[in-house]
């Protein structure tokens, strides 16, 4: 109780200090949320080109129909399909003449082969499960060639994988940036206040005493800076959305993560401050 | 039992040379005891050491019976809360009144709110300042902080007072009236170690004197080893007798009677 008065104390006794404290706790999670909004969205966007990994499989000339839904069926219940389909060589005209817009005229009818496009289900579309469904497809005789952007595939799940290193770097490297910060922040506050702690070890006052007050201000100062951030990023966020494209924020799970994040950091910070002046006999 | 004990303690510094070598002594309960010699002799080592702030870097220190070399930090806490410890600088908290100063001592150390009150009364009476409790620090003589420090080593009803240069900051009159306090506080049955290098004072009055120089106790007027002449090695004969000139070069006592009837109404 006594700790929590001396806690609350200080930000009445160093303001500036103390908010110092909480801003940077704030800005360093604030670049954090900022990194986590943009892989949030990154991996929604790579969710949503990702429901566009298909594999195609092109049939020979004059495949008999039965032979066709036969094999339908077959990779209808591979466990990572999700959906097959059929396209007739007039259907895949028009399809080839609507993505070709002002050139869809270069296509003559019959030119098109027929095909068997197959999408699979999400957690099967990474290049290893597409190759290998592909080498399935492609045994059967009556499929000529198989297409399923082998490089794309490859290519987007490099490009998640780095955005997901950077985050992971760039998040490690902030929190540390933040609990130094924090730690010198509260390191002043410990000096400013060397001669009373100096005092209170003298009379006799446990280390457990001196620590707990500023340990609490740091776990307010975290907490304080971990809101701050959370409503800086939102407002960011918003701001982008009404701006530019729509965008995603973090789901109250990770806010609240967040937050405790910060408070963590308060902590840890002002604990390394303390407990350097403290090491001492 | 004794209350303070150094068997063959040595402290030395990883750079900076040797603080305290060879040094053997006991202070009884409610002794009296000074520790005097020239600055950089060791006095506030040992003190430092009385306290456990400092630990030595061959033999020991018991003190209360804790031994400085097993003792764990809870331990050298609840033991400080039987200590009082002044200094030459008073340390006082600018920013809290007297009063607030010597309750420090308690709150800090878990004591119910409720007798905070009545205690930190009684010490500022006893040490002549119950009117002065509301003031400040900057608000009060350099006399009267000293006494404020001492209420505050006080409050705990401590089994030892430990005082560094409690006079160093004080005019001839401050002196007197801390020392009689210091004294008086002995009589009471709390034993005092004090550090001074006010030879005037330990001339006049007739306690147990330690005296040191380079780290080593030269003289210990509890000893039965004779002053120069009295044998040992020539290291310790030399120490002993620059020892001796040093105290004999301390000016002479302004007054004869320590006890000045005129102090009276400062006490």
């Amino acid at each position: 109780m006594t700790a929590l008065r001396e806690a609350l104390m200080a930000f009445r006794r160093a303001p500036l200090l103390s908010t110092l404290g909480v801003v940077t706790i704030a800005f360093s999670l604030f670049a954090f949320g900022l990194f986590g909004l943009v892989a949030v969205n990154i991996q929604e966007a790579l969710h949503a080109v990702e429901e566009h990994v298909e594999i195609r499989a092109f049939l020979t000339d004059g495949t008999p129909i039965e032979a066709v839904s036969a094999a339908m069926g077959d990779i209808g219940s591979f466990p990572e399909v999700r959906s097959v389909a059929y396209v007739s060589p007039d259907q895949a005209l028009v399809r080839a003449r609507q993505e070709l817009g002002d050139f869809s005229d270069v296509f003559e009818p019959g030119v098109l082969p027929a095909s068997i496009d197959v999408r699979l289900k999400a957690g099967f579309r990474d290049p290893a499960t597409v190759a290998a469904v592909a080498n399935r497809i492609k045994s059967y005789d009556f499929v000529d060639d198989v297409r399923y952007g082998r490089e794309w595939v490859e290519k987007l799940y490099k490009i998640r994988t780095l955005a997901s290193l950077i985050g992971t770097g760039l998040g490690l490297a902030f929190a540390v940036v933040s609990i130094i910060i924090i730690g010198a922040t509260i390191r002043i506050m410990v000096l400013a206040r060397a001669k009373e702690i100096s005092i209170m070890r003298l009379v006799g006052a446990t280390n457990g005493f001196i620590r707990l007050p500023y340990l609490l201000e740091g776990f307010i100062q975290g907490i304080l800076g971990g809101l701050l951030a959370l409503g800086l990023t939102w407002t960011t966020c918003t701001a982008i959305s009404h701006a530019f494209i729509k965008t995603a924020f973090f789901d109250p799970g990770i806010a609240t993560f967040g937050v405790i994040c910060g408070a963590l950091m308060g902590l840890l910070g002002s604990g390394f401050a303390v407990g350097r002046h403290l090491r001492r006999l | 039992m004794s209350l303070i004990r150094f068997l063959n303690v040595a402290k030395e510094y990883p750079r900076g040379g040797v603080a305290l070598n060879h040094v053997t002594f006991q202070v009884k309960k409610g002794e009296f005891c000074f520790l005097t010699g020239p600055s950089g002799a060791g006095k506030s080592t040992i003190l430092k050491m009385v306290y456990m702030e400092e630990r030595p870097t061959h033999g020991d220190v018991w003190i209360n019976g804790l031994s400085i070399k097993e003792a764990k930090r809870r331990e050298i806490a609840m033991l400080r809360r039987k200590l009082g410890i002044v200094f030459q600088d008073f340390r006082l908290l600018e920013t809290r009144t007297a009063e607030a100063n010597v309750a420090f001592a308690l709150e800090v150390t878990g004591v119910a709110r409720g007798s905070i009150r009545t205690k930190v009364a009684r010490v500022l009476t006893q040490v002549g300042l119950a009117s002065k409790g509301t003031a400040y620090p900057h608000e009060l003589s350099g006399g009267e902080q000293q006494r404020v420090a001492i209420a505050r080593a006080l409050v705990n009803d401590p089994s030892l007072v430990i005082a560094d240069e409690p006079t160093g900051n004080l005019d001839e009159r401050a002196t007197r009236g801390v020392f009689q306090l210091l004294r008086e506080i002995n009589a009471a049955g709390t034993a005092v170690i004090m550090a001074t290098h006010n030879l005037g004072l330990v001339r006049r009055a007739d306690l147990r004197t330690i005296e040191m120089n380079h780290g080593r106790v030269v003289y210990d007027s509890s000893d039965p080893v004779p002053e120069i002449g009295g044998g040992g090695d020539a290291e310790t004969e030399a120490r002993r007798a620059a020892a001796a000139a040093w105290r004999a070069s301390a000016p002479p006592p302004p007054e004869p009677d320590l006890y000045d009837p005129l102090l009276e109404d400062e006490l």
